[in-house]
């Protein structure tokens, strides 16, 4: 049997990337838009909220606590043979709630979460579920995507401050107790170390994060074709472009905090 | 090559007072990358009849469904439900329109994370209509298709007959202007059909509401031609010979992307047209 080769045009795949964005850009405005408007769904975002941030605790303490830990071993090594072992604490405090914490927890509730809006929603979509719900007279983008847009974003921004937290713990417990460093050194050096700039950026990212989140989940799983192995596809997909925007918007805005608050 | 055209065969020309009609059809074509699925389809189901669309597998039925609710939009031509023009109406104004529409999906399309109460009462809870309220009218929708001891069930516990019932009895308990169903019997045994065709007849008798009726089962639409709904003995009986149902039932015939028969039972029977007759046979 012949292998048929379908060659697809650049064209047309600018075309279709051109329209992707266009219809990410209208499910996001719209779902920001759905605050302002009746109704608004608050048992399903407190239902979400649940979900997503209790649901999510346990992974995120575990990340945050290992990460935090992680870092000061790595480090402390180094900086022992400085002699700055002292210094580890600013250097925990300063890496997990301006960079790490906010990273760490928005790429594990992306693996974790856009991967279940985007098949859950795309399993509505291919039993259509979602047509019978705009049959019966119900906005699916009120009822199913404003909801997670909510609670994704005010759950991820208390889980990373959570996050951070236990980074810092997790920090402590190997400097104390592997290299002998004393608490109270730790955690003043933690603590003084931190300047408005670092807690705004790190306070920032995660509301830019949990809307990327939760934006890419329900566009992927809104966006679903082809049956199960379409709801598979989508799940694969959200994950991917959630995690990597993530990444990219994480880039640029810290280059912008710094642009407008100054490099340390 | 272009497709062969057909002589339409109508009781009335699509034309007259658009208040008269719960849905009206006017010139509306879709196509799907460059395929043609309808084309230039004109029809009008006059309020309180019911119109079984028959048609061959993929020759748009449920599309046609689909955009009378406007959950699918037409290339050209204009679509109007219940006076309204769906067609030129914005996705907000429709979610006020499509409550007084009730639609039942090929596959039921029951919310899977509800229980048979939730799915039900669907609608009712967006209207935030009292608690009792809902319970009354929802054991009473229930009860009409005869499944209220499946009240507290998932709809992954029901069988495929049961859940068209579900989807049935969530598609009425509005008691909506018109009725959309679109395959109720598709992949279904011939008893459980016959039970789910019994109860879109009772609907038809006890409501009389107007309904478009998809389907590629002829003998649905001809045992709903002959019998009617008798509410003493709670059951579907045969007609009298020569005598009509109270509520009129008419027949439209979809063939290559255009409608080629719309009218009576009678016209159907005594049609000329050979791909008519080889239908129907």
């Amino acid at each position: 049997m012949a292998l048929e080769l379908e060659l697809i045009s650049p064209i047309d795949v600018a075309k279709d990337f051109a329209l992707s964005v266009q219809e990410y850009a209208l499910l996001s405005a719209q779902s920001l838009g759905n605050f302002f408007r009746r109704p608004l769904y608050m048992g399903d975002m407190l239902q979400q909220a649940d979900l997503i941030g209790v649901g999510s605790l346990p992974i995120v303490v575990l990340t945050g606590l290992s990460v935090g830990a992680l870092l000061a071993l790595n480090s402390a090594s180094t900086l022992q043979r400085f002699g700055g072992i002292t210094l580890i604490g600013q250097l925990v405090s300063l890496g997990m709630v301006t960079e790490l914490g906010p990273l760490i927890t928005g790429l594990m509730v992306a693996g974790r979460n856009a991967s279940g809006m985007a098949s859950e929603i795309g399993s509505m979509i291919v039993t259509e579920q979602i047509d019978a719900m705009r049959a019966l007279g119900t906005d699916p983008s009120k009822k199913l995507v404003t909801p997670r847009v909510g609670a994704t974003v005010f759950m991820l921004f208390f889980l990373t401050i959570i996050a951070d937290l236990l980074g810092l713990c997790g920090g402590w417990a190997v400097a104390h107790l592997l290299f002998g460093l004393d608490s109270n050194q730790y955690w003043t050096s933690a603590w003084q170390i931190l300047v408005f700039r670092d807690v705004f950026s790190g306070l920032i990212k995660p509301v830019l994060f949990g809307f990327i989140i939760a934006t890419i989940g329900c566009y992927y799983g809104m966006s679903t074709r082809g049956g199960t192995q379409g709801v598979g596809r989508s799940t694969t997909q959200a994950v991917v472009a959630s995690s990597v925007l993530i990444l990219v918007v994480d880039f640029f805005v810290t280059k912008l905090i710094f642009a407008l608050l100054g490099v340390r | 090559m272009p497709a062969p055209t057909f002589p339409i065969e109508q009781t009335a020309p699509v034309t007259g007072d658009r208040a008269a009609c719960a849905i009206e059809f006017e010139n509306v074509s879709i196509a799907f990358d460059e395929k043609v699925v309808l084309d230039s389809v004109c029809f009008r189901l006059p309020h309180g009849e019911t119109k079984a669309l028959f048609g061959v597998a993929g020759a748009g039925k449920s599309i046609l469904l689909k955009m009378a609710l406007g959950l699918l939009r037409p290339d050209s031509g204009r679509i109007f439900v219940l006076g309204e023009e769906v067609t030129s109406m914005s996705e907000q104004a429709l979610f006020e329109l499509r409550r007084r529409v009730g639609i039942v999906f090929q596959e039921s399309a029951l919310f899977d994370s509800l229980k048979v109460r939730e799915n039900v009462a669907f609608r009712l809870m967006e209207e935030h209509i009292p608690d009792e309220e809902i319970e009354r009218r929802v054991r009473e929708a229930l009860r009409f298709v005869e499944l209220e001891r499946t009240y507290d069930m998932l709809p992954s516990e029901l069988s495929g007959g049961m859940r068209r019932r579900v989807a049935i009895a969530r598609a009425i308990i509005t008691q909506p202007e018109v009725l959309l169903y679109d395959s109720p019997t598709g992949g279904l045994d011939p008893v459980t059909s016959n039970t789910i065709i019994e109860l879109i007849v009772k609907q038809r008798d006890v409501y009389k509401t107007s309904a478009l009726l998809v389907t590629h089962r002829l003998q649905d639409a001809f045992t709903m031609a002959t019998h009617q709904f008798d509410k003493n003995t709670n059951q579907m009986v045969v007609l009298p010979k020569g005598q009509h149902s109270e509520v009129p039932m008419s027949f439209l015939i979809l063939r290559d992307n255009k409608v080629i028969f719309d009218g009576d039972a009678h016209q159907l029977v005594t049609s000329r047209d050979e791909y008519i007759r080889e239908y129907i046979s």
